[in-house]
């Protein structure tokens, strides 16, 4: 019996486990999967927990269920790789060798590597909202915080879900409106980029709902160091900003395994051909989700799109033919604007996001690139559909490949 | 497209002045384009825009968060040399494309 081993059951690992599941029979192969942790969280739930729209307990489901029957799972935490002699060597010092390996290890914090920011004030006045400690703590301190200058920092790209800082600020609104502390907040968004988003239209789009909802915007700006003492972030030009409660969202890693297997570039990113996902090292290791290096978001639907291209890349390695399926960078969001609406974006490596109507023309139902209660809807009923379509690897009416159809181009 | 010419060679860039060519690129346009941007190149300038260059020609993102990993210089000196935004005057400067972040 061959094997292909799959590291990692995030979002991305246990999508690929239950799609190749499918193909196992009388393959010739079989499948395990490799996880440390017992519980996997639904990450996009990360952003309503520090407001008590969801729990801990709405977001959290033990891996062994989500994983259909087929696949072996082992609960070890992997040391490396040994990609020359096809092994995944483990922390306990057994090992395990594999035919096939797909790395899933995802993304990670690191706050520890910017000074300052994991000091005293850390789960204090200093919170992430990406890890489930983070979004929990921020959560108790919201309970009873009465205001002040908040201030939400991207550290620096790559994030995951690249606009879920912005949707913290919109919500952050939201809660100070139903909560009766609307004027004792002020905002302040500060990115490392040079407006409210990366791509042209979407950023100003974007940067006018900050302004209309009284949402200030610094630009430009790469943090250096957290000054604990006098509660101020500064930039490494030595640009100062003051918070009564910062909101980071720190540097971001590829898992420690990568860059000690010698598979990653300088942040620990999987090394991979961003359209085939085959590894650029080893042809029979493959990349998917937030662990690759690739130019493209680190979100789940991005992982969901890559998961259908890799399900038949693999199948096609297995025959020994070549990698006919090619990823086109598509990825496909909504942003919370708060007040109940919506923006939803579809994009992919080449084209930006444009305004039209997803996913079929004029009828929509959903708007692109356009505030609307129906995206807000959208993003609610994805819960449901992560965990009963995304997650067991079933098809969505949604194309691989980003379509133009509906779009608006100039 | 516009052509701007630097040190008597006509070069193609686009509407905020960078490269869209960086292959027309010589250090002696680089020194050019420092001076408008107020800068005078030394040899640790022209070592960044070297890596820098090479990084792009190998179709790798460009970050702040790289620099530290050039062996050349950290962060808070490529201010120094480069000083208000570093990413966006060292490219223009090295002849490459505005690095931008793919979200």
């Amino acid at each position: 019996m061959k094997r292909i081993v799959i590291l990692g059951a995030g979002t991305a690992g246990i999508m690929m486990a239950n799609k190749l599941n499918k193909h196992l029979a009388g393959s010739g192969f079989e499948l395990s999967i490799i996880e440390k942790e017992d519980t996997h969280y639904y990450q996009p739930g990360f952003l309503f927990l520090p407001f008590g729209h969801y729990k801990k307990k709405d977001i959290a489901k033990p891996v062994n269920k989500l994983i259909t029957k087929g696949a072996e799972l082992i609960k070890k935490e992997a040391d490396r790789i040994d990609a020359e002699g096809n092994k995944v060597l483990f922390k306990d010092g057994s090992s395990i060798s594999y035919d096939i390996l797909i790395i899933a290890t995802g993304a990670r914090i690191v706050p520890e590597d910017t000074p300052g920011l994991k000091g005293e004030l850390w789960y204090k006045k200093i919170f992430d909202f990406y890890t489930i400690e983070g979004a929990t703590a921020l959560a108790e301190f919201f309970e009873t915080w009465e205001g002040g200058h908040l201030v939400v920092n991207v550290a620096d790209n790559p994030i995951k879900c690249p606009v879920a800082p912005i949707e913290f600020c919109f919500y952050v609104l939201d809660c100070c409106r139903k909560r009766g502390k609307g004027n004792k907040m002020k905002i302040t968004y500060v990115t490392p980029l040079s407006g409210a988003f990366t791509k042209p239209k979407a950023s100003k789009i974007l940067g006018s709902l900050l302004e209309e909802n009284g949402i200030e915007l610094v630009t430009d700006f790469f943090l250096g160091e957290v000054d604990n003492e006098n509660m101020k972030i500064r930039d490494f030009g030595g640009r100062e900003v003051d918070f009564d409660c910062l909101v980071t969202i720190p540097l971001h890693s590829g898992d420690p395994v990568i860059s000690k297997s010698g598979l990653g570039d300088e942040f620990g990113f999987a090394k991979a051909d961003k359209h085939t996902l085959q590894s650029l090292l080893f042809k029979n290791i493959f990349v998917i989700g937030d662990a690759g290096n690739y130019p493209a978001s680190k979100a789940g639907s991005v992982a969901h799109f890559q998961a259908e291209v890799l399900e038949k890349n693999i199948l096609s390695f297995i025959k020994n033919e070549p990698l006919k399926e090619s990823f086109d960078g598509h990825s496909n969001c909504f942003i919370e604007t708060g007040r109940g609406k919506g923006i939803l974006i579809d994009f992919n490596y080449d084209t930006e996001p444009l305004p039209g109507t997803f996913p079929i023309p004029v009828l929509g139902p959903m708007k692109l690139l356009k505030e609307s209660r129906i995206n807000h809807w959208g993003k609610l009923a994805f819960k449901w559909i992560y965990w009963k379509i995304l997650l067991p690897g079933r098809k969505l009416p949604i194309s691989t490949h980003m379509s133009m159809a509906g779009k608006k181009t100039d | 497209m516009t052509q701007i010419r630097y040190a008597g060679v006509t070069v193609d860039v686009n509407e905020e002045g960078y490269f869209t060519n960086p292959s027309q690129w010589t250090k002696d346009i680089a020194a050019e384009i420092a001076k408008e941007e107020g800068i005078v190149l030394t040899d640790q300038h022209y070592a960044i825009i070297e890596f820098l260059r090479n990084r792009h020609n190998n179709g790798e993102a460009l970050s702040i968060r790289s620099i530290n990993h050039s062996g050349i210089i950290d962060v808070k000196t490529f201010y120094q040399l480069f000083p208000g935004a570093p990413l966006k005057k060292a490219t223009k400067i090295a002849g490459i494309p505005k690095p931008s972040s793919c979200i």
